[in-house]
């Protein structure tokens, strides 16, 4: 019987760049910086490094489909190198590779690198692509921010909320990103910003609003994992950062196709959560995780997730995420770096900027935004659309914890 | 003649009716002279009706909720068909749903073919579904662009039951050039009107109604309606005056609240001149266009068990009045609107998975698992319903009559439309399925979770590179709003 995961493995070493419009940067630029930190990080010698994982998400930044664009530009030598595409959840994918590549004792010592560099397609947003030759054919044209918006509209539905009410809460969710994004020197967006201007934005796709939608940035993130036996052989002393547990949901059309759903939460999230935590051996969310980074793509994104990770009761997210539950001092500390929204959202890193997130404040080097001695983090990727996602969970904590 | 006749009739009349005193209003500076005409309202196509979407919603109302199974012609009449080279009689009866073991026919070439295609079907005698659908487009601050409108009008036959017996027809050929359109013009070319009325209209008319009379051994005096068609509502009343009928005989023109939708026209003067009639009426219809098309109807008992739904005068009376032109002019894409740069995305169609899919886009039908009843689209291998999953259980389960709900919706700024917002969401239907649509025929603001909705037919998307469009199904609400 499998056992999963837990405190298999530890986190060696992590690095992540500075995220944002990279003018100055190509792809290979930034996996560079992420790199380099991490290898300084961990203290080891980069040829100890025997199997690398690249999340890399859209093909329209022509990186190619493999992972040799990684091999080149950080000139590995000659070792396995896999690129990894799940959507949004791109990054916790090559963190997952790498942790059971380390866990199924096939290798010591594995990376996971994550990059997107979108800001050369010209416009903001995600890229315009083709849904696929069938799905093209009857699907809508959909954006990321109108399919997630629909969960607005059916979360208010299904909980006979006023749009006004829950835009309130929207609205504390992205001034409560910005708060954080102002402590946070690699983040895209360090502006604080009032609820007002929240509130009164431009409408991107009813009921979000221009501040309700995260940014799509440039960026990269790397981590470096071996075995607590290994990282003790390398020197490594003090505290280390394990995982607790890599979990993945994925919809089989239910959603989509199936009346089950109505549309008010993530089926997927519920599912993972669920796994994550027996996997992890939490049973009260609320008390045992100090902090979360989830997939707030969107404002109402985080509100749902909040609920769907059991971090609220259903239909009770928005009025927790008005009373403060989630904010820096609060309870549970949501997107304390920025999250998707401040810090940003190049694809195939993000899931790899939570876990480093989580590894920073673990280690109590998380700097201005630095919290009360926490003990594990959650993180949280949405991948796709409400009705039809990735989801990936994955929890860490400190060795000892 | 025997027993042929018209077992049923219907019009579509798009929802949007674009009053002409803003085309009048806008295109001041340039002719004043249109204000002269700027009163009422024309029916105007949205961005995404063509002739072809009108002509489907117009057949499905003609065939009802029980098709008729027996149909062995579909004829498609229009000027303005969206392919020049790909039958749309034939993609008309895909969406309808029919056999296609029938024979489908595109006729055009000019205003009178949606006539002829009719007289047509009824001399053959064989069960027949005729639609003549017009989406003509006029030049920028034109007296024309005030007069036309959009529109469709679709016409079973047969042997069967009819609520109207055809009578007699008759027909001239005549090439007196009113108005042209070159095979690859946009638009018309108009001589002027008094000539073409006095020269034209008049001359032509009344000798091809004076035949028909006397082939059927009739007296004007003895016609209950009188149908004329492709003349202005002056020529019509000259005409009627000269051929000996009284002038309460005459059917309204639909100049005021619809507009010319020429080829169509006359099919949709007809329907109205029907739902009017009593059993046992005379209607007269001609239709003047290079010549004249004539038919004599005798309605039968059957018209007073004629289902009293969506009429003409509904529509009419109907409909959402737009104030604007500039709109109406992208719509025709007379204009050129910069939609960015996400527009540029190639949007080629992979005509191969379309063929494999048919059903699926065009004709709408999803599946329903034997195994556990689950109604579901698309219809696939696995059923969906998480309790079943079972392979290979499915079987057709046409999808485009059904009522579903809201279930949760967008209005997006960002998507690409040629109407923005792009309005879509989820749609739960009343019987099961669930599909993730566009929503059409509604305004920002007007949805919510449960609004009840019924689907229609419309150009989903279009791929400016190869002049290739595509059509799906979109979800609108019951029960067009009347604004006005």
């Amino acid at each position: 019987m499998a056992e999963g995961i837990r405190d298999k493995v530890v986190i060696l070493g992590m690095g992540c760049s500075r995220f944002g419009e990279r003018w100055d940067c190509s792809a290979e630029d930034l996996i560079a910086e992420s790199f380099q930190e991490a290898v300084a990080d961990a203290g080891i010698d980069r040829d100890l490094i025997e199997a690398a994982w690249f999340g890399l998400s859209m093909d329209e930044q022509n990186l190619g489909k493999s992972a040799l664009s990684l091999s080149q530009a950080l000139r590995l030598p000659n070792i396995a190198a896999t690129r990894v595409e799940n959507l949004c959840a791109t990054g916790s994918e090559a963190l997952r590779g790498a942790v059971y590549a380390v866990a199924a004792g096939a290798v010591d010592i594995a990376m996971a690198l994550g990059v997107e560099k979108l800001k050369d397609t010209g416009y903001g947003g995600l890229p315009e692509r083709s849904r696929g030759t069938f799905n093209d054919l009857w699907q809508p044209g959909v954006t990321a921010p109108g399919s997630f918006a629909q969960f607005a509209s059916a979360y208010a539905a299904r909980h006979d909320l006023k749009m006004d009410t829950l835009k309130e809460a929207m609205a504390h969710i992205s001034w409560k990103s910005h708060e954080n994004g102002s402590r946070n020197p690699k983040a895209h967006l360090r502006k604080r910003i009032s609820k007002d201007a929240i509130l009164n934005a431009p409408m991107i796709a009813y009921p979000l609003g221009l501040f309700d939608c995260c940014g799509v940035s440039d960026g990269s993130a790397c981590a470096i994992v071996t075995t607590p036996d290994m990282a003790k052989r390398l020197g490594k002393t003090g505290e280390l950062v394990s995982i607790k547990s890599m979990q993945l949901s994925l919809s089989n059309g239910s959603e989509m196709s199936h009346n089950d759903w109505d549309g008010s939460y993530a089926h997927t999230t519920r599912i993972a959560a669920r796994k994550a935590y027996r996997e992890a051996g939490i049973t009260d969310p609320v008390r045992e995780l100090d902090l979360v980074e989830v997939h707030d793509c969107f404002s109402i994104t985080e509100l749902v997730t909040m609920e769907d990770l059991g971090l609220s009761q259903p239909g009770a997210g928005y009025r927790d995420v008005l009373n403060g539950k989630f904010d820096a001092d609060g309870e549970v500390a949501s997107n304390i770096d920025g999250g998707l929204k401040c810090f940003g959202h190049p694809i195939g890193a993000s899931g790899l900027r939570m876990a480093y997130e989580a590894y920073s404040q673990l280690l109590g080097r998380a700097g201005d935004r630095q919290l009360i001695r926490p003990r594990r983090a959650l993180t949280h990727n949405l991948g796709g659309f409400p009705n039809n996602n990735v989801c990936s969970i994955s929890i860490f904590g400190r060795l000892d914890s | 003649m025997g027993n042929t006749g018209i077992a049923s009739i219907a019009a579509y009349l798009p929802r949007l009716r674009l009053a002409r005193k803003a085309i009048a209003d806008a295109n001041r500076w340039a002719n004043p002279a249109l204000a002269a005409q700027g009163k009422g309202h024309r029916t105007i196509c949205a961005h995404d009706e063509d002739s072809l979407t009108m002509a489907v919603e117009a057949g499905r109302r003609c065939l009802g909720d029980a098709p008729e199974p027996a149909l062995e012609i579909i004829q498609f009449a229009s000027t303005t068909p969206p392919f020049a080279d790909r039958a749309n009689s034939v993609i008309l009866t895909e969406a309808l749903a029919l056999p296609f073991d029938l024979r489908c026919a595109d006729v055009t070439g000019f205003l009178g073919c949606g006539v002829t295609a009719l007289i047509g079907a009824l001399e053959n005698g064989r069960p027949a579904l005729t639609v003549a659908s017009e989406r003509r487009m006029a030049r920028i601050a034109s007296a024309q662009e005030l007069a036309l409108g959009h529109a469709a009008a679709a016409v079973v036959t047969g042997a069967e039951n009819p609520i109207a017996r055809f009578v007699a027809t008759h027909s001239t050929a005549v090439d007196f050039v009113g108005h042209y359109r070159s095979a690859k013009a946009p638009t018309d070319y108009l001589l002027e009107e008094r000539w073409v009325r006095d020269e034209g209209d008049m001359k032509i008319a009344p000798p091809a109604i004076e035949t028909l009379l006397r082939k059927a051994g009739r007296d004007a005096a003895a016609i209950d309606h009188v149908v004329i068609a492709g003349v202005g509502r002056a020529a019509a009343r000259q005409i009627a005056g000269k051929c000996g009928f009284a002038e309460n005989r005459l059917i309204d023109p639909l100049d005021a609240a619809c507009g010319d939708t020429g080829s169509a026209h006359a099919l949709i003067m007809l329907c109205h001149a029907l739902e009017q009639a009593a059993p046992g009426e005379t209607i007269l219809l001609a239709n003047v266009a290079q010549g004249c098309q004539t038919l004599l109807f005798e309605t039968t008992d059957a018209i007073a068990d004629r289902p009293d739904i969506d009429t003409v005068r509904d529509q009419l009376d109907g409909g959402v009045e737009d104030l604007n032109y500039l709109r109406f002019l992208s719509f025709n894409e007379q204009i050129d609107v910069d939609w960015g740069i996400r527009a540029e995305r190639d949007n080629r169609t992979a005509l191969s998975a379309f063929n494999r899919h048919r059903k699926t886009a065009t004709s709408f039908i999803g599946g329903r698992c034997e195994a556990c009843g689950t109604r579901q689209f698309p219809k696939g291998r696995c059923c969906v319903n998480p309790d079943c999953r079972r392979f290979d259980t499915q079987i057709d389960e046409p999808f485009s009559h059904k009522i579903g709900r809201v279930k949760s919706y967008t209005e997006d700024w960002l998507a690409v439309s040629a109407n923005p917002p792009f309005i879509y969401g989820n749609v739960a239907f009343d019987d099961g399925g669930v599909i993730m649509m566009e929503f059409t025929d509604c305004e920002p603001g007007e949805l919510s979770v449960g609004t009840p909705v019924r689907f229609v037919f419309r150009i989903k998307e279009k791929d400016p590179k190869r002049n290739f469009h595509r059509y799906f199904w979109k979800a609108a609400p019951v029960g067009m709003a009347k604004v006005r």
